[in-house]
């Protein structure tokens, strides 16, 4: 069996990225999703605060994804459940393995990789201390919660102020938990200004930053856990340690694009995002096949996942409706200049782009009234002045065709001080 | 004078609130002044949770007030959800509470099960 495209998640990436390749023309779409419904980790974030930028409203998670379902509902697009997918190979074929069809294989003509991303785990940190249950990650919390109306302890401390951590301080407060506080290794907080308002100082749970837990002490269920203080190397200082009488420990610490099926293929990959690289059609090294959303790098915002994704799925469209030998080969390597860590994309084919680029990127720490310098062969392209920027917020500079045309083959993005 | 964290923009600034003289400090716009003094005078937050649910493809249903309450009634918001159980299939966007706690405001689920 052949499909136009075959979109792998069924996330908000998947959904908007297979919807946008149908309404561009793409016929036969199908989207593969292992888990029981569409819509992904958008179904257990019950919290409102999505659709700001996509539907100019302020949407729960569960809403912003029964948009697209319905929206998906009116198309043709197939939609398989319940269904794993063990490799991509050279071909494009795509092989599946569910209860209903067994293991089987499908030719995709073009493919989407939308397998979103996973929360770090305990092991992923190393945290020392013993093994007990309670100590778990917060998404797994927040499914237990708000999907299979379990209580996960009743005295609880959260690890790592990312706002998955926040949004889960605030929800076990509601149902009946004691947040005891949020522990963060940094000296800032990584989550958005509205969650440290709304999830933590209404509810009267302190942060406590620049430390972190030390100790987990336990037989069968988590009784306590041991934090201390870091110093400026992010090393815990001794005769620092607090101690919280605690059932439960969440962790959100970070997470990470899933793409353990790339694995055994051979497609260009870039450690700094731990996704795969694209370039300006969101086209992964390997021809015809394309990747967005959080499998690509982990993003803030649902709307920008959406935005990519929907930008993924166009190039589909034109991936499959051209003649491919007209294009040109004028590539840029976006590189990385002072202050960035990473771009998306890091690679720009400019005879592709037909009027402008769009380029995501993140600063390594807090800035503070600096200008974002685009340079390319030594020359200023262009400049913008930004009044501040933070590690946690994902930035967004558009790069027009005529400035890509007095690049030679590779832009720098750096942040650099005002100049008086 | 209160101390008000303007959650407006991703900037985050650090504002004084003066409520008799209606006066806003360390806003850096006139949207940050609009938001200090409301969350002074009277803060208020959607309140979202889960409700019980027969026959659905989980045991909870997301629900949300339908518009911001004051946010000090949020427990008591949480424990009028709590009491009421519905049955799939059901529509995003049905009301389950009419006027809760005589906010003038309906708790509507938010998603088809």
């Amino acid at each position: 069996m052949t499909y136009d495209l075959i979109v792998i998640g069924g996330g908000p990436a998947g959904l908007a990225s297979g919807l946008s390749a149908f309404e561009e023309g793409v016929n036969k779409v199908l989207i593969i999703e292992r888990d029981v419904e569409v819509g992904g980790i958008l179904n257990q974030c019950i919290h409102n605060g999505f659709g700001l930028h996509t539907f100019k409203e302020e949407l729960t998670g569960p809403e912003y994804a029964q948009k697209y379902i319905d929206m998906i509902k009116e198309t043709d697009i197939e939609i398989k459940l319940n269904t794993m997918v063990m490799k991509i190979d050279d071909e494009k074929n795509v092989h599946i393995l569910n209860s209903e069809d067994g293991y089987k294989v499908i030719k995709g003509r073009s493919i989407i990789l939308a397998m979103g991303c996973r929360e770090r785990t305990r092991g992923a940190i190393s945290i020392p201390g013993s093994r007990p249950a309670g100590v778990l990650t917060a998404g797994t919390a927040q499914k237990y919660v708000n999907m299979l109306g379990e209580k996960v302890g009743n005295k609880a401390l959260i690890l790592g102020s990312g706002d998955i951590g926040l949004i889960m301080a605030r929800r076990l407060s509601l149902e009946g938990t004691e947040v005891l506080g949020v522990v963060e290794l940094m000296e800032h907080s990584n989550g958005l200004t509205r969650n440290i308002v709304q999830c933590l100082d209404d509810y009267d749970i302190p942060l406590y930053l620049s430390h972190t837990v030390t100790n987990i002490i336990g037989d069968n269920r988590l009784e306590k856990v041991i934090i201390s203080k870091v110093d400026e190397n992010k090393k815990p200082i001794e005769g620092t340690e607090k101690e919280f009488d605690v059932d439960t420990l969440l962790l959100s610490v970070g997470l990470i694009p899933e793409n353990d099926l790339i694995n055994d293929m051979d497609i260009d990959f870039d450690n700094r995002t731990k996704g795969v690289v694209v370039n300006e059609s969101m086209e992964t090294s390997v021809e015809g096949i394309f990747s967005c959303g959080n499998a690509l790098h982990v993003h803030d915002l649902v709307d920008f996942v959406s935005t990519e994704a929907k930008e993924a799925g166009r190039s589909v469209a034109k991936y499959l409706g051209v003649d491919k030998k007209e294009v040109g080969k004028k590539e840029i390597i976006l590189k990385n200049g002072v202050g960035l860590t990473y771009t998306v994309p890091q690679k720009i084919n400019v005879d592709k782009v037909e009027k402008i680029v769009g380029v995501m990127f993140r600063v390594n720490k807090i800035y503070e009234n600096v200008k974002i310098v685009i340079e390319s062969n030594g020359k200023k392209i262009k400049e913008y002045n930004r009044d501040h920027m933070l590690p946690a917020e994902m930035e967004k500079i558009i790069l027009t065709k005529d400035m890509l045309e007095q690049c030679n083959e590779e832009i720098e993005i750096k942040v650099t001080d005002m100049e008086v | 004078m209160e101390k008000v964290i303007c959650t407006v923009c991703p900037k985050g600034c650090h504002m004084k609130v003066e409520i008799e003289e209606k006066k806003v400090e360390g806003n850096s716009c006139k949207r940050g002044e609009i938001y200090g003094l409301a969350e002074v005078v009277t803060p208020i937050r959607v309140i979202t949770s889960t409700i019980d649910i027969k026959g659905g493809q989980f045991k909870k249903i997301p629900v949300k007030t339908l518009e911001a309450v004051e946010k000090g009634l949020n427990f008591k918001i949480i424990e009028e959800m709590k009491k009421i159980k519905v049955k799939s299939p059901i529509k995003c966007g049905t009301v389950v509470i009419e006027n809760i706690l005589g906010t003038g405001v309906d708790v509507v689920v938010t998603r088809d099960m």
